[in-house]
């Protein structure tokens, strides 16, 4: 998933949906900056029962819990599945950047990804997006005319590579749909 | 997108010709920057890539220096230099002589950031700081100390964060839109090249500071350089890390004391 201005509510929304045993992992970029001393993965605990941590260099990613990129550092992930950081250049003037989490999300999990993109005002994550499209993974977009900020959102409509144009409600049953029950394995 | 068997067999290539080893690099960060240089040089495939590099010494340098350039700010992360101030100093002026090494300086803010907390804690005068890098060009600006001018105003909040007691311009003259570090900063550093894939031990230190490097190496080669760096401490010498990394891939964890677990300070215990 990948938010900016007004994500904080946004997943918010989502992820206190989500139950404690859900079966699918969830990589998320949420454009903060480092000045804000922020508890951000904490604020959110308190209301979810899906596990909500930031993410750790290197840690393997498992189901049932939600991974933040912290504050300053872009978030990537690897063919093994575990969680990379860098702090290489801002990517639309953003790091952590979205582009590069859905870009190294494809290329680990081809078709097995869903790509969300929700309020914000830059347009960070409409190449990611067309980069999962591509690799056969579902797209979904916050519909513009609920996002706080329509303009990301919006970016990523414009490349045509939305499946899925979703209100947050929408959003929620489809993610409760295709990871409430399956298993996921770890391969 | 480069193909990841594309990928690997070409880096064993540079390894077996050139000697230098990425193959144990985070390869999505490393697939990204080469792919980039890729972009900016108008090469369509690993495969004409290799061609360039692996035949042109020049080409292979600059594909060196693209790829592995770090971006670093002085006094990043405030707070360790401050705990550097709180924690590390007390030990360290009880040595008549210390021996600092900065790994993967890149373009050197930080060994200047760590010679100016040296100044002002009356250090400076008996440390030598030892300021290597993988890349020579990044070496060569850090050899000059000449930053541009419009880094200078976050690197002084950085700096009043970080604890510093003195007046950050004080360190530098301005000039157009540079500024140029004073030369009473340089004189106890030394910078030269230095592979931590690769190279040996090649001194023992006080303090070794290895920051947001180890970030781009895979776990195994983290364990490498943390052991490089065990072995190149001395007894009860400090280690200083970025803060989203650790001790965490190596063997040698145990034999690391927490001296701040926040900003990533360790002690070598015996």
């Amino acid at each position: 998933m990948g938010t900016s201005a007004g994500g904080v509510s946004a997943l918010s929304t989502i992820l206190q949906a989500l139950p404690e045993d859900y079966s699918l992992p969830v990589i998320v970029v949420q454009h903060r900056s480092s000045d804000l001393n922020t508890t951000l993965e904490e604020v959110l605990q308190y209301k979810c029962g899906i596990r909500i941590k930031q993410a750790d260099e290197k840690e393997f990613i498992k189901a049932g819990t939600v991974y933040f990129a912290p504050a300053d550092y872009h978030l990537l992930v690897e063919k093994n599945r575990s969680l990379s950081l860098s702090f290489d250049m801002r990517v639309n003037f953003s790091r952590p950047s979205i582009d590069i989490l859905f870009d190294t999300a494809a290329e680990a999990y081809g078709g097995k990804l869903i790509g969300i993109i929700m309020t914000g005002a830059n347009g960070d994550g409409a190449d990611g997006i067309r980069t999962i499209y591509r690799y056969g993974g579902v797209t979904i977009a916050q519909d513009p005319d609920e996002a706080q900020y329509p303009t990301m959102p919006q970016a990523a409509i414009d490349t045509s590579c939305v499946r899925h144009i979703f209100d947050l409600g929408q959003i929620v049953n489809y993610l409760l749909a295709v990871g409430g029950k399956e298993t996921f394995t770890d391969e | 997108m480069i193909d990841s068997q594309e990928l690997t067999e070409l880096l064993e290539s540079i390894r077996f010709v050139y000697g230098y080893d990425f193959t144990e690099y985070s390869e999505a960060s490393m697939k990204r920057r080469i792919d980039y240089f890729m972009t900016g040089n108008k090469i369509d495939s690993i495969h004409e890539l290799g061609k360039l590099i692996l035949k042109d010494d020049s080409s292979f340098e600059q594909f060196v220096q693209d790829v592995t350039v770090n971006v670093t700010e002085m006094f990043r992360d405030p707070a360790f230099y401050k705990s550097i101030r709180e924690k590390m100093i007390g030990r360290l002026a009880t040595y008549p002589f210390i021996k600092i090494w900065i790994a993967g300086c890149a373009t050197g803010e930080e060994v200047y950031s760590m010679a100016i907390l040296l100044k002002e804690e009356g250090l400076l005068d008996r440390s030598v700081i030892y300021a290597t890098d993988i890349n020579q060009k990044a070496l060569q600006m850090a050899r000059e100390g000449v930053f541009p001018i419009d880094n200078m105003k976050a690197y002084t909040t950085n700096y009043i964060k970080g604890s510093g007691n003195g007046s950050f311009s004080d360190y530098y003259i301005a000039k157009y839109n540079h500024v140029l570090l004073d030369k009473s900063l340089k004189q106890n550093i030394v910078f030269s090249v230095h592979n931590l894939a690769v190279d040996k031990s090649f001194n023992e230190f006080q303090v070794i500071l290895c920051r947001n490097v180890l970030i781009y190496f895979n776990q195994s080669l983290q364990n490498k350089v943390i052991n490089l760096f065990y072995e190149s401490l001395c007894p009860f010498g400090f280690l200083g890390l970025g803060n989203k990394e650790s001790l965490l891939f190596s063997d040698k964890r145990k034999k690391f004391e927490e001296i701040d677990r926040k900003e990533k300070i360790y002690m070598k215990t015996v």
